[in-house]
């Protein structure tokens, strides 16, 4: 186990270094321009000067090098200095946003507790709903919390976050007022006020995301769940004289998390892509807003930043997910 | 084994309902037999007859729904199994009852290594320790043939091939001592040389432990090695019933007869074709008001048409569900 984790690591590094050149090449091709934004009262002349002190008069493969190194040689120099107190990086040049001249892990680093809050407790609440709601569901098949279950995981998959996010706002905030609308970055918890002011800003955002995740995760669960009760291995540990709380949460369930486990373990990158619409609708400054005004402004290494972020997660969670596998499924050895 | 031991299971008009979207189909028919201590019942019939169906009526392994076990009674160890509650009944299951599958394949949970499967109902029915429990499985291991059985113990199922898989099935199904075994098709998905290896090993252990054994199948060259005693099922009824010897020379249901000619023969003339019975089993539904196989009878009359044929007794711990008396050649009398 522990080899095949180490090759699929040393597999993943000409993965991702393929990912990080379609996504650069991608960026280049697009159409616009980082001085877009700025007034129109600076010269022509002064712009391309800007230009080519961002580095853009420089060829495609200096910059994509120069990209490479700083987040793979640099980035990591500066995040072992600031731990360990050493100077290894010596002052080297870090990835600069385009938009505010600060370092991109900066910014990146103060955008990331709001959106892991956020969208990390949404995906641990939706699972924590969806595995039980899954298990029910097909325990006891077409009775009436499995038609419920089956109309919730409908609603949640077609009503897009845009919307239910809103029309909860609408609902709490609005006409109730029970819960603020906007998310409070700067607020505080200090003692069990703050804390229960955290959780109101909270409820909506993670709810709305929850429910993507609930309903997919919970029809994922019915149908192992499903496909494995009606197995020959489920009648003989009947016959075994096994309780139905053994049999389905012993026997059943060991089997039917081995393809949910892959779900839920390649649904957390795209819940960040789901998050980057819900930040907008509830104002919450995370790193899905900060990728949207990036893309805006045409601030290229913040955009290239983020998104690799989100191509290394997804290859990371890639492997996780097939090492779960192994350990649940005795079928699967890697060595 | 004494001739007039009592039953260690007793089962009287047994009837299981499977509801459907087309309605009900009455799956098993006033089924009943007993079972002496240590004697090996061969239950044959094709597929449909209804022989898997009584034997997990009887444990109530059939999922309700759809299926409704409507009656009858089911007497072992001084209890009607049908009317207990369900903690008694998982008791039963596994404990005093040992139950082996068609498919050793798929019967056996692929997440779990065989030595925690057999140890599962050690720990429930005889409330062993896990060392205990270990000591015991692998006796067990050793019991049914399979060599290294320490070592085996901590294999998965697909690390055996079929017929050791079946093997640990067995060991399963024998693991609390149980006083009765009930063999569901266990060596239909085998090849043929396994099949007799399992064969062989069943009848040692019957001869070993004492244990009766109920043995459903639909190849009579099985029965004929191994049964006591044969049940023959059509349509979710007991047809005919009759000691091994007497059966096969001198079956009396036309059905038995039919069955006994479709088996093929190696030596003698070569039949250009396997012989086949003509048409199709019934599809029963509701409760059968004439006798289940008059389509495919060759001797049926008007009466096989508005009645159902009981069990006539021939004597000889023989019976047959035939109006046709095959030994005169004409109708029973009423």
């Amino acid at each position: 186990m522990l080899n095949y984790t180490i090759r699929r690591l040393v597999l993943s590094i000409p993965t991702l270094l393929f990912i990080a050149l379609v996504i650069f090449l991608l960026l280049e091709l697009a159409p616009g321009d980082p001085m877009g934004q700025m007034p129109l009262t600076i010269p022509d002349d002064v712009k391309q000067r800007m230009r080519e002190a961002l580095g853009l008069g420089e060829p495609w493969y200096t910059r994509f090098y120069l990209w490479l190194y700083q987040f793979f040689i640099v980035e990591p120099q500066y995040w072992i200095d600031g731990i360990f107190g050493t100077n290894l990086a010596d002052g080297a040049q870090r990835i600069i946003s385009f938009q505010s001249r600060s370092p991109v892990f900066d910014t990146i680093a103060e955008r990331m507790p709001q959106t892991l809050w956020v969208v990390g407790m949404s995906y641990v609440v939706g699972v924590a709903i969806a595995l039980p709601i899954g298990i029910i569901s097909a325990y006891k098949q077409y009775s009436v919390f499995d038609q419920a279950g089956t109309f919730v995981s409908m609603i949640g998959f077609s009503v897009p976050p845009f919307f239910s996010g809103v029309l909860l706002i609408v609902i709490f905030s609005v006409n109730l007022g029970w819960l603020p609308s906007i998310y409070d970055t700067t607020h505080e918890v200090i003692d069990w006020e703050t804390l229960k002011f955290q959780f109101q800003q909270m409820i909506m955002p993670v709810m709305v995301l929850a429910l993507q995740t609930t309903a997919q995760v919970s029809r994922y669960m019915r149908a192992s769940m499903l496909d494995n009760l009606g197995q020959d291995y489920v009648r003989t540990a009947r016959a075994k004289g096994m309780t139905e709380s053994v049999v389905i949460m012993r026997h059943v369930l060991r089997n039917s998390m081995i393809p949910v486990v892959t779900v839920i373990a390649l649904g957390i990158p795209s819940i960040f892509g789901g998050a980057i619409i819900t930040e907008q609708i509830f104002k919450v400054n995370g790193l899905g807003q900060l990728l949207i005004l990036a893309l805006q402004g045409n601030d290229i290494p913040m955009v290239m930043t983020i998104t690799f972020l989100l191509a290394v997660m997804i290859v990371m969670l890639n492997l996780v997910a097939d090492i779960l596998y192994g350990v649940l499924d005795p079928r699967i050895r890697y060595d | 084994m004494p001739d007039g031991a009592l039953p260690v299971l007793d089962v009287r008009d047994l009837k299981t309902v499977f509801q459907t979207r087309g309605g009900e189909v009455h799956a098993v028919n006033d089924v009943s037999f007993s079972l002496k201590p240590g004697e090996l019942l061969g239950v044959v019939g094709e597929s449909g007859s209804g022989k898997s169906v009584t034997m997990m009526s009887l444990l109530g392994l059939l999922p309700t729904p759809p299926a409704d076990v409507r009656g009858g009674s089911v007497q072992f160890d001084g209890k009607d199994l049908l009317h207990i509650s369900q903690e008694e009944l998982r008791s039963v299951r596994g404990g005093k009852i040992g139950f082996v599958f068609q498919d050793p394949m798929t019967s056996l949970n692929p997440v779990y290594n065989v030595g925690f499967q057999i140890m599962e109902p050690l720990r429930k029915h005889m409330g062993m320790s896990k060392a205990e429990a270990a000591a015991r499985a692998q006796e067990l291991l050793e019991l049914v043939g399979i060599p290294d059985a320490k070592q085996r113990l901590a294999d998965f199922p697909h690390q055996f091939s079929g017929g050791m898989r079946q093997r640990v099935m067995i060991a399963i199904a024998l693991a609390c001592d149980p006083q009765v075994l009930i063999a569901d098709e266990p060596t239909t998905a085998l090849d043929v040389t396994i099949q007799a290896q399992i064969l062989e090993l069943m009848k040692e252990l019957r001869d070993k432990l004492g244990m009766a054994v109920i043995w459903i199948t639909h190849d009579l060259g099985v029965i004929a090695g191994i049964a006591d005693r044969v049940m023959v099922m059509y349509g979710g009824q007991v047809v005919e019933h009759a000691p091994v010897h007497e059966l096969f020379a001198n079956p009396q249901h036309p059905y038995t007869r039919a069955l006994l000619t479709t088996i093929p023969k190696i030596m003698g003339e070569r039949a250009s074709r396997l012989t086949i019975i003509e048409g199709q089993p019934p599809i029963m539904a509701g409760a059968p008001t004439s006798c289940p196989f008059r389509d495919r009878c060759d001797v049926a009359f008007d009466r096989c048409a508005v009645e159902n044929p009981p069990r006539y007794d021939l004597g000889a711990g023989h019976d047959a569900a035939c109006f046709f008396d095959a030994r005169t050649g004409g109708p029973r009398d009423a």
